[in-house]
């Protein structure tokens, strides 16, 4: 059993100078076999093994991560949490993972420091005025909160912003979502695998998968640096790797992996209370509880694997942060770094069974998975589980892109995170 | 970021170029013959290789040319730059 985490273990262990903690999760060495796998200790993947055992009954499985657990695109991303997005199939996946964000901290006994700021999506342009007022429409009528907001409305909610008419993209309104905002993105990953380990869930850190084992139409186990590992069930939760571990069971994904950047500054005492959005000028930005500006830049154009992105892409976003907020002219930058992320033709996810038994991939999430990070998890193990999709994840199937069932969230989603 | 030599125009920063994916992907030959499992591998379905990848690459802010280039995308190291039409230098 686990010790519950609370203000009197804080002070307990405080006089024991924080050195008795328990360990969150164990090391254990894999068994031969398991009734299933997940294979990526991402966010999305440890949430797939905590729902799968909770949920699901199914404890004897493991989470194979070949580094160490949340230091993929989970431990790299700017942490946006929305669910504003057009479709009602999305709106219906992203909303139900907004929901599940809003009781976390309590249903795993792990503080992720869930803040609902709110995220602001701004227009420069009649287009995106058009897109944003059509998105709101939408949102609203899949009971989604959402509010069109004025000029002068923007500058009220968020003093900061350069809302002069003469600068090269003007601001000309909004969008706010209030149950919107950000997440401590290492706390999810820790989080979830803390609660996976307590009901019986190996989690299984510095083991690569080298390969998967077909018996024709099924899956028979996988090749892995710490040895064979039999399972007649394998999730995939690669992200940025899915396509290669495809490749590895004989399947190719409509997906092209691109690194994807963010920066942060300096910390600085608090000045931007919301998180802000920019798609026309691609730039985002929001402050983290330690008081560093976070940044998120841009995709790369071209396939790479090599987790770090172009210096133009950060000058590009940069330029446009100059233009919307002057008043961070002189903040000097700390760190920056790049993820690879998978992206779809349609900007949706697929959280889909294979024409492989036993093999299942959710991946595609690209540029904006981490605020689905508990509702993917939720939906994917109920897809594994019962060898059926959950009705909230069956339009993003895999066979989408043969019937052209599309779920086109490009430019319509707002931004791309 | 990395240096590409345009094979019109000579070494120029990678900025200038718009990456165009997957190279080699042939256009079906007969569309209306197609199945729609045909379609989505033609159209959607990719490699996307972790390691050397043949692509199509265009100058779109130089000469406006495409071309094609193999690449290693763990490293982002060019193995070669090679005009449509013709044959891959290496394998
Ligand atoms: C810079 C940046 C900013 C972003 N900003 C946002 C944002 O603001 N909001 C938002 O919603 N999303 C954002 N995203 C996207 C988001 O981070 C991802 O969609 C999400 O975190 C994916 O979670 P995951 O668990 O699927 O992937 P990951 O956390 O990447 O986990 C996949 C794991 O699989 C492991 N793996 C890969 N291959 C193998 C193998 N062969 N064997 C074993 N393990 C393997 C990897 O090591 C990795 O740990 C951003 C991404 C980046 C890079
Ligand atoms: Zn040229």
């Amino acid at each position: 059993m686990k010790n519950r985490y609370s203000i009197f273990s804080l002070i307990k262990n405080a006089f024991s100078y924080h050195e008795n903690w328990q360990k969150a999760w164990k090391d254990p060495t894999p068994k031969k076999e398991y009734d299933a796998v997940i294979i990526g200790g991402g966010g999305h993947g440890l949430a797939t093994a905590y729902y799968l055992a909770k949920k699901h009954n199914m404890t004897n499985i493991a989470v194979v991560e070949k580094g160490w657990i949340g230091g993929g695109n989970t431990g790299r991303n700017t942490t946006i949490i929305r669910s504003n997005y057009l479709w009602d199939a999305s709106a219906g996946l992203y909303d139900h993972a907004l929901k599940l964000w809003e009781g976390l901290s309590q249903e795993i006994n792990y503080n992720v420091m869930f803040s609902q700021r709110g995220v602001m999506n701004l227009a420069h342009n009649l287009q995106d005025i058009r897109d944003l007022k059509r998105r709101t429409h939408a949102n609203r009528l899949n009971g989604i909160d959402a509010v069109y907001l004025s000029t002068e409305e923007v500058k009220k909610f968020c003093p900061i912003i350069n809302t002069s008419p003469n600068i090269r993209y003007p601001v000309l309104g909004g969008t706010l979502q209030r149950r919107a905002g950000t997440a401590r993105h290492d706390a999810v990953a820790w989080g979830y695998a803390r609660g996976a380990d307590e009901m019986g869930v190996d989690i299984i850190q510095n083991c690569e998968v080298k390969g998967i084992k077909r018996n024709g139409d099924e899956v028979e186990g996988i090749e892995t640096t710490k040895g064979f590992i039999k399972t007649k069930k394998v999730g995939v939760v690669a992200a940025g790797h899915s396509s290669v571990l495809a490749n590895m069971a004989g399947l190719r994904l409509p997906l092209e992996s691109k690194p994807l950047q963010a920066l942060v500054s300096e910390p600085v005492k608090p000045i931007i209370d919301t998180v802000v959005m920019s798609n026309a000028v691609h730039a985002y930005v929001s402050q983290s509880d330690k008081g560093e500006l976070v940044i998120g830049a841009g995709t790369d154009d071209y396939i790479s694997y090599s987790q770090k992105g172009s210096h133009d892409i950060v000058e590009g976003t940069l330029n446009a942060i100059l233009e919307l907020y002057p008043i961070f002219s002189r903040m000097r930058m700390l760190r920056q770094w790049g993820g690879i992320v998978d992206i779809c033709p349609d900007a949706s996810p697929i959280i889909s069974k294979t024409n492989v038994k036993g093999l299942y991939f959710n991946c595609g999430w690209g540029t904006g998975g981490f605020k689905a990070t508990p509702g993917s998890g939720d939906l994917f193990a109920h897809t594994i589980a019962n060898d059926e999709p959950h009705k909230l994840n069956a339009a993003f199937n895999l066979n989408r892109f043969i019937s052209g069932d599309l779920v086109d969230e490009h430019g319509a989603a707002a931004v791309a995170h | 970021m990395f240096l590409i030599t345009c094979p019109f125009c000579g070494e120029r920063e990678q900025s200038e170029f718009k990456a165009g994916g997957e190279a080699h992907i042939e256009r079906p030959k007969q569309p209306t013959e197609l199945s729609d499992d045909e379609w989505a591998e033609y159209l959607f379905m990719r490699k996307n290789i972790k390691g050397v990848q043949f692509e199509r690459w265009n100058h779109a802010h130089g000469c406006r040319k495409w071309f094609n280039m193999i690449r290693d995308t763990s490293n982002d190291t060019i193995k070669a730059v090679y005009k449509m039409g013709e044959k891959p230098p290496v394998k």
